[in-house]
């Protein structure tokens, strides 16, 4: 079966404004909507689209977390996916950690596509697609703006600060979405209750064989430095004085 | 003693300029000894102006030709196979060192620590996370090996004046062959690049259609300046994606930042707020940009933008 592994994971939704822990203890987690990361999302998008156009017959969507995250699972599964894996696990992971898992998760599903969002908007570390393929010794294309197949290879262009990248690697391969990748679909009320009925199995993390790390310790949260507001101008003319007196022009 | 590998980031003529700012954050480790690593299918130009970075010791040079394009599985395996004497692996935070970095680390067994903005010691940094808007102090258990993409906003690049010597090296690991590089289109131009410009002037939704946008082109060039644009302005089609400001766009530094026509939506702000100065040009004073601005100005942008070109000619 030509299948393909999108690894998502549970993220502060984009829209709230985080805010850090008065104590530095970390950031509110309490009572904040919680929600797939956007492009896990996006890569989840990619590859329902690409079963929609018969390039693949089965899409599973897997994540690391808590028991409480089989809800962004059941998101995934009213999105498209056709089953979930819930790899349970209380308490940080490790970007290494996390791709050690999903490796052992490739070697039960053999997808022949892997795709996981650039990065995840929580910790921002951009890591876990780039060891995943590391570690299964499989080719990489980070930043994807688009993934076209072609038989055993795929033709991957990524967004890099040049401009424009265009890759050719050999299948199976991991791919990470950037934001222009696709546009996700919305979720209808009826997807949401086939959804329930779609198959999700967990699995823990030490059933993978896995050890979680802790090898990097949070020694304290802080809020940024916040830039002060400045001056108001009323015209062009004072404008370019005061850009002249701060030394600027 | 901190032993710091830095990967060079180049287009095989030209060092990128991330490079040195890599330099400057490794000579924030106590006693730190930097050896640069070029890969590249000829090396030799590139070599020499790292080796001419202040605080480097030693440059590597690995020429081969499978290095003509910086692909991460190709680079990955010679990187981890030099970092073996090193206590430290330093990329720049570009997409280049966000691609390699992490191969790296997953072939050396190392945690990686992503856009460090601060040394604190040689096991402590601090980094950004939730797009800026938490900063977090990190500790690596004593004795690891540690990889490291370096935010380049949060340092000045060592200037050059060393001479460092070049040491040619040979790394004899197999190369994968499943990954190939097809072509790059970037948009030419002569205008300076948006990541390392010194000044940019960037446009918003407000300009209203792609040939509007010209007139944050005309006053650019009338300053030396890149040409930046807000999110809401690259999804409404007036400008590349390439030129996008912000957290999920590029995050810049420079001196001067211009923002024409730009709210200042909280992803935007995270991608300027390292710049020195902030000049606001908008006409909705409760503009949330104006709350980080330095200087601003509200008014018809379509009256200032012409006005201001026209001051800046006199």
């Amino acid at each position: 079966m030509k299948r393909i592994l999108v690894c998502v994971k549970r993220v502060i939704d984009f829209n709230v404004r985080v805010r850090v822990k008065p104590d530095g203890s970390g950031v509110v987690t309490d009572g904040v909507k919680l929600s797939l990361n956007p492009f896990d999302e996006i890569a989840l998008e990619e590859a329902l689209r690409i079963k929609e156009r018969g390039e693949a017959q089965e899409v599973v969507a897997v994540t690391i977390g808590p028991a409480d995250c089989q809800q962004q699972l059941r998101t995934a599964l009213a999105m498209g996916a056709d089953r979930a894996i819930h790899v349970v696990h209380d308490g940080g992971v490790e970007p290494l950690t996390a791709a050690r898992a999903f490796l052992q998760i490739i070697g039960r599903e053999q997808p022949f596509l892997v795709l996981l969002g650039k990065q995840a908007i929580d910790d921002d570390n951009n890591q876990t697609g780039q060891m995943l393929a590391a570690l299964w010794q499989r080719p990489q294309a980070t930043f994807a703006s688009k993934l076209e197949l072609a038989g055993t290879t795929a033709c991957v262009t990524r967004e890099v600060d040049a401009g424009l990248e265009t890759l050719e690697v050999d299948l199976p391969a991991v791919v990470t979405a950037d934001l222009r990748l696709n546009e996700p679909r919305y979720v209808k009320l009826p997807d949401i209750m086939k959804a329930k009925k779609k198959p999700l199995d967990s699995v823990s993390l030490a059933d993978l064989g896995v050890v979680p790390g802790a090898r990097v310790r949070t020694v304290r949260t802080e809020p940024p430095a916040q830039r002060q507001r400045g001056i108001m101008v009323k015209d062009c003319g004072e404008l370019v004085a005061e850009l002249r007196k701060r030394g600027v022009l | 003693m901190a032993k710091v590998l830095v990967v060079a980031e180049h287009d095989g003529a030209k060092l990128n300029a991330g490079t040195a700012k890599c330099v400057r954050c490794a000579l924030g480790l106590e006693g730190a000894e930097i050896t640069v690593a070029v890969f590249a299918a000829d090396g030799a130009a590139v070599a020499a102006e790292a080796a001419g970075l202040t605080g480097v010791a030693r440059v590597l040079r690995v020429d081969r030709p499978e290095n003509a394009h910086a692909l991460a599985a190709v680079l990955a395996p010679q990187v981890a196979q030099l970092a073996a004497p090193f206590s430290h692996v330093f990329g720049p935070s570009t997409t280049f060192g966000k691609d390699l970095m992490p191969r790296v680390a997953a072939l050396l067994d190392a945690p990686q620590l992503s856009d460090v903005m601060a040394v604190e010691s040689a096991s402590r940094f601090r980094r950004p996370t939730y797009a800026g808007n938490a900063i977090v102090t990190v500790e690596v258990e004593a004795g690891l090996k540690i990889v490291a993409t370096v935010r380049t906003a949060s340092f000045e690049a060592t200037p050059a004046g060393g001479a460092a010597a070049v040491e040619s090296v040979a790394v004899n690991v197999p190369l994968p062959a499943h990954t190939r590089f097809a072509g790059v289109s970037a948009a030419k131009s002569d205008r300076p690049d948006l990541q390392s410009a010194t000044r940019v002037v960037s446009g918003g939704r407000a300009l209203g259609s792609a040939e509007n946008f010209k007139l944050i082109y005309g006053l650019a060039d009338r300053l030396g300046a890149a040409v930046g644009a807000s999110r809401a302005a690259v999804d409404a089609g007036f400008a590349a994606s390439d030129l996008q400001v912000g957290q999920t766009g590029k995050i810049i530094a420079p001196e001067l930042y211009v923002a024409i026509g730009i709210s200042g939506a909280i992803q935007h702000l995270t991608g300027i707020k390292d710049a020195r100065t902030i000049v606001a040009i908008n006409k909705d004073a409760e503009a949330p940009i104006f709350e980080v601005a330095d200087v601003g100005l509200v008014g018809d942008l379509f009256a200032i933008v012409p006005e201001l070109e026209k001051l800046l000619t006199a």
